[in-house]
């Protein structure tokens, strides 16, 4: 077995699933089968995934960690790796190294009303804490889901969202920004932050994990504040541009803070004390 | 050598930023190991600190865009031929306003000018001349005497040291895209690394892009770590331009771009 | 105790690089035209020792400009990775190294040797042996007495030889990679008493006082100290290149048909796209910030996470730096707060 750290796997698209305009998630599944039994990750960490000859792109991984033998990440077609992504096919070989950086210490939430924040295409993070979460479902105790993106098509996971919505132990909130609504559409109207403010969720012995864009966490942090949710007990997730994944790159620290090491998962309280470099 | 200052320098530089004709003096000032360096002056107290001697070489001209300076307020800049070249180039590429500098051209002498218009800049100029060092005329002498292959061979040798810093790009004042073709990744035009082949088309690539629009400063050259004579390369196209078209760049706000502009009696047949 | 220098005459210190010639690549300090760089020689006498310090820094020999870090083959078929043959490193011996040079590559080792230690860098370092050459003169920007190194600073080097005016030399045998590269020539180093190194050194007087830099700089991150110094700042990547310690890297793939490498190649923090989101938002947006960083991560992130300073008063980046940038005047400038 190579001991060289920029070796990825090599995994194959089992599964492309179109999530919205531009937006895909794959499945991927181990070539080498021992390599996948013993792949082991927790939720919240992330991958370098690769398309050869294009290069490598990070993303966290976005599938739970409670399920085994594939991995599945979800991704925005922007840059050149992700283009390079979205044109390949089930059944083409990508890479895969990972899984770096730090998780969600879901451990530590048992017992515990979990309130779950995120927008547009930061759900994929929250997906996987999700699951986790649900597939030990006994562990924890009321789940609430605060889910907005900018238009109905821009929801993603929309298959997970109805099965969401229809369980019994799971509050689902939708909502979709102004103008972004169709004649169908049955959920909120408005942005996340707002929702949220309306929502009220109980902070009493309550977990709040948010994801989204700055403007996004910048304006849901004191809705949570003023529901009386405290720094230690609000999390969330940086992204910062990555190359290595293991702290050598240097490229997304956040003052002494290696978002690849230290994160991607923060406390409010540990992201109030960063410099404003994310 | 030395820090000779000038009183009319800093006079005026004083003047203009108590007037609040502009917030800014962009110069130079003493630097470390006897250099000068970029100095920029909000204060009139500060003023005391420009001067301007021979060692003041550097063209300030691509600072006149950075948005880390343009953010300070209107500028006054100390310019010598190369930056007031630089000027006139950036002014008839359309990324310069005319009145919304001030050019304090300075050549030899103590003798200061305020030039406010860009039409005062090219009458400055057209009075000037702008001359190759010594030892780049011999260089190019000595290149353009050489075989194709023995001058390729030297380009060769000389790209080898090169680190792909782009301190050539970043100190060149015509070098203002916001996105270079380096960056440009889809597709990737240019290998990231610095290779052989990389580090020769990067110059390339450069030296083309430049052709009909460099100034003749030699500021690439001048700024890199590597010592190579890179401002060669565009140096000795402009000269191709010259003969071509027999057109020269940075004298006149109304010139063109020669390698992208077309005029139907151009004499190329491919094109009609 | 036993004393740790030796005596190498000049016609064997000759003698010895033939002898190393011999049995694997020698490098050295080699003047061409007006640059001296490290350069690969063929025999003693292209050597020069009069210049104050070479162009290129001895990183490239830990960690190069293109680092393959594995190739491979793909297409609509399959993909195949061939894993880089770490044996294929040569052994590699590095003469004339400035004590600042040598002490870069520990730091440097110190971000590469960081959880998970990386298996290309160490396998070079493990076969390159740095013989470290005494300074006996410095310039306007040279600054390693300031932050704990010095013209006789053995650190990082494996052997360390200083230059006495009869043109014989004063060996230090540092390491046990030094000790293992000289054992078959042995009879060459004299044991011999009463040589005084100190005395052949370059005088450098420290330029600022550097003994609470790590609490100093973390004091004035919030000033405009940074941004005012980088005004003149071009953003291009030149300081981080030449400096012997900066370690930031790009990863690319490189293609020619279906094959291909992904590399590791040099990046710097002063270019604009180092931390560029693909959505256009860059987190280092100005020019003052990413100086601020190049100065952080050298005196205080590194010192925090690290243990170690990614700086060591080489002062290549000022030297070579188009507009004037010098790192030693703002760390002065700091020292002063």
């Amino acid at each position: 077995m190579s001991n060289n750290i920029y070796l990825p796997y090599l995994v194959t698209i089992e599964k492309i699933t179109e999530e919205a305009p531009g937006v895909k998630t794959f499945r991927l599944k181990f070539n080498n089968e021992e390599e996948g039994l013993n792949f082991q990750f927790k939720t919240g960490q992330f991958a370098e995934y690769s398309v050869f000859g294009e290069g490598e792109s990070t993303f966290c991984i976005a599938s739970p960690h409670t399920r085994n033998g594939y991995v599945e990440c979800t991704f925005r077609q922007s840059g050149r790796v992700t283009t390079a992504l979205a044109n390949l096919e089930e059944g083409d070989v990508i890479g895969f190294r990972g899984p770096y950086g730090n998780t969600f210490p879901i451990d530590r939430w048992k017992g515990k009303n979990l309130v779950f924040i995120a927008g547009g295409i930061a759900l994929p993070p929250m997906r996987s804490v999700i699951w986790s979460c649900l597939d030990n479902r006994p562990d924890h105790n009321e789940i609430t889901i605060f889910y907005g993106a900018k238009t109905v098509s821009d929801l993603v996971y929309k298959h997970e969202l109805e099965e969401w919505k229809n369980r019994p132990d799971v509050n689902l909130y939708l909502t979709v920004d102004p103008g972004g609504q169709t004649a169908e559409w049955k959920g909120e109207v408005g942005f996340v932050p707002s929702v949220v403010e309306k929502a009220a969720p109980d902070s009493v012995n309550t977990i709040a994990i948010v994801c989204g864009p700055p403007i996004m966490i910048k304006n849901t942090f004191p809705v949570l504040k003023k529901l009386g949710f405290t720094d230690d007990n609000i999390f969330t997730t940086l992204e910062n541009r990555m190359k290595c994944g293991f702290g050598k790159c240097g490229r997304c620290n956040v003052g002494k803070t290696y978002v690849c090491k230290d994160g991607p998962v923060f406390t409010a309280a540990q992201l109030a004390k960063l410099p404003n470099e994310y | 050598m030395g820090g000779r200052k000038m009183g009319n320098l800093n006079e005026i530089a004083a003047h203009l930023l108590q007037n609040d004709d502009v917030q800014l003096i962009i110069g130079y000032g003493e630097g470390s190991a006897g250099r000068v360096r970029p100095l920029f002056v909000s204060n009139k107290k500060a003023t005391e600190k420009l001067l301007f001697d021979s060692r003041c070489t550097q063209n300030l001209a691509s600072y006149l865009y950075k948005k880390e300076i343009t953010c300070l307020g209107k500028p006054a800049i100390v310019a010598n031929i190369r930056t007031l070249r630089g000027i006139i180039r950036l002014a008839a590429e359309h990324q310069l306003e005319d009145e919304t500098i001030i050019a304090l051209a300075v050549s030899t002498g103590d003798d200061v000018k305020e030039l406010r218009r860009l039409e005062d800049m090219e009458q400055y100029l057209s009075e000037a001349d702008l001359q190759l060092k010594k030892e780049d005329k011999a260089l190019l002498d000595k290149l353009n005497a050489m075989t194709i292959a023995d001058r390729w061979a030297f380009w060769q040798q000389e790209m080898a040291h090169c680190i792909k810093c782009y301190a050539c790009r970043q100190a060149c004042p015509l070098c203002y895209c916001t996105q270079c073709t380096v960056e440009i990744n889809q597709p990737q035009w240019i290998p990231v690394a610095s290779s052989k082949l990389g580090n020769m088309e990067w110059h390339i690539m450069r030296s083309m892009h430049l052709a009909g629009r460099c100034i003749e400063c030699g500021q690439c050259g001048e700024a890199c770590p590597a010592n190579i004579p890179i401002h060669l390369l565009p140096i000795r196209l402009a000269e191709e331009i010259r003969e071509l078209y027999g057109s020269v760049t940075g004298i006149s706000k109304r010139e063109s771009c020669e390698m992208s502009s077309f005029q139907p009696d151009d004499k190329e047949k491919f094109i009609t | 105790m036993k004393n740790p220098f030796k005596l190498l005459r000049k016609a064997l210190y000759t003698q010895w690089i033939e002898k190393l010639l011999s049995t694997q690549q020698v490098y050295g300090p080699v003047q061409q035209g007006k640059r001296v760089n490290y350069r690969r020689i063929a025999s003693p006498a292209e050597l020069t020792d009069d210049f104050i310090i070479p162009e290129n820094s001895v990183k490239s020999f830990v960690f190069p400009r293109i680092e393959k870090l594995f190739s491979f083959t793909g297409n609509k078929e399959g993909v195949s990775i061939e894993d880089k043959n770490l044996e294929a490193i040569p052994y590699k011996v590095i003469l004339g190294v400035r004590p600042c040079d040598a002490y870069g590559i520990l730091n440097l080792g110190a971000i590469f040797g960081w959880n998970p230690a990386d298996p290309i860098f160490s396998k070079r370092l493990e076969r390159t042996t740095f013989i470290g050459s005494a300074c006996n003169k410095t310039d306007d920007y040279c600054f390693c007495s300031s932050i704990g190194g010095g013209p006789g600073n053995t650190q990082g080097s494996d052997i360390f030889l200083t230059k006495m005016e009869t043109g014989d030399y004063i060996a230090e045998i540092i390491t046990p990679k030094g000790e293992t590269l000289i054992a078959s020539d042995l009879e060459l180093f004299e044991e011999a008493t009463g040589l005084e190194k100190e005395k052949y050194l370059a005088v450098l007087p420290r330029r600022f006082d550097d003994s609470h830099m790590e609490e100093k700089i973390n004091v004035v991150f919030d000033t405009p100290i940074f941004d005012e110094y980088a005004l003149r700042c071009l953003g291009c990547s030149a300081c981080a290149y030449v400096c012997p310690v900066c370690g930031c890297f790009d990863i690319q793939d490189e293609t020619r048909g279906g094959k291909g490498q992904r590399i590791r190649c040099w990046d710097s923090c002063g270019s604009k796209l180092f931390t560029l989101h693909t959505s256009g938002h860059n987190p280092r947006n100005t020019q003052g910030v990413r100086w601020r960083q190049r100065l952080m991560h050298k005196f205080s992130y590194m010192p925090e996470r690290l243990g170690v300073r990614g700086c060591v008063g080489c002062g290549r980046c000022s030297r070579h730096c188009p507009v004037d940038m010098n790192i030693s005047e703002q760390l002065s400038l700091i020292s002063e707060c």
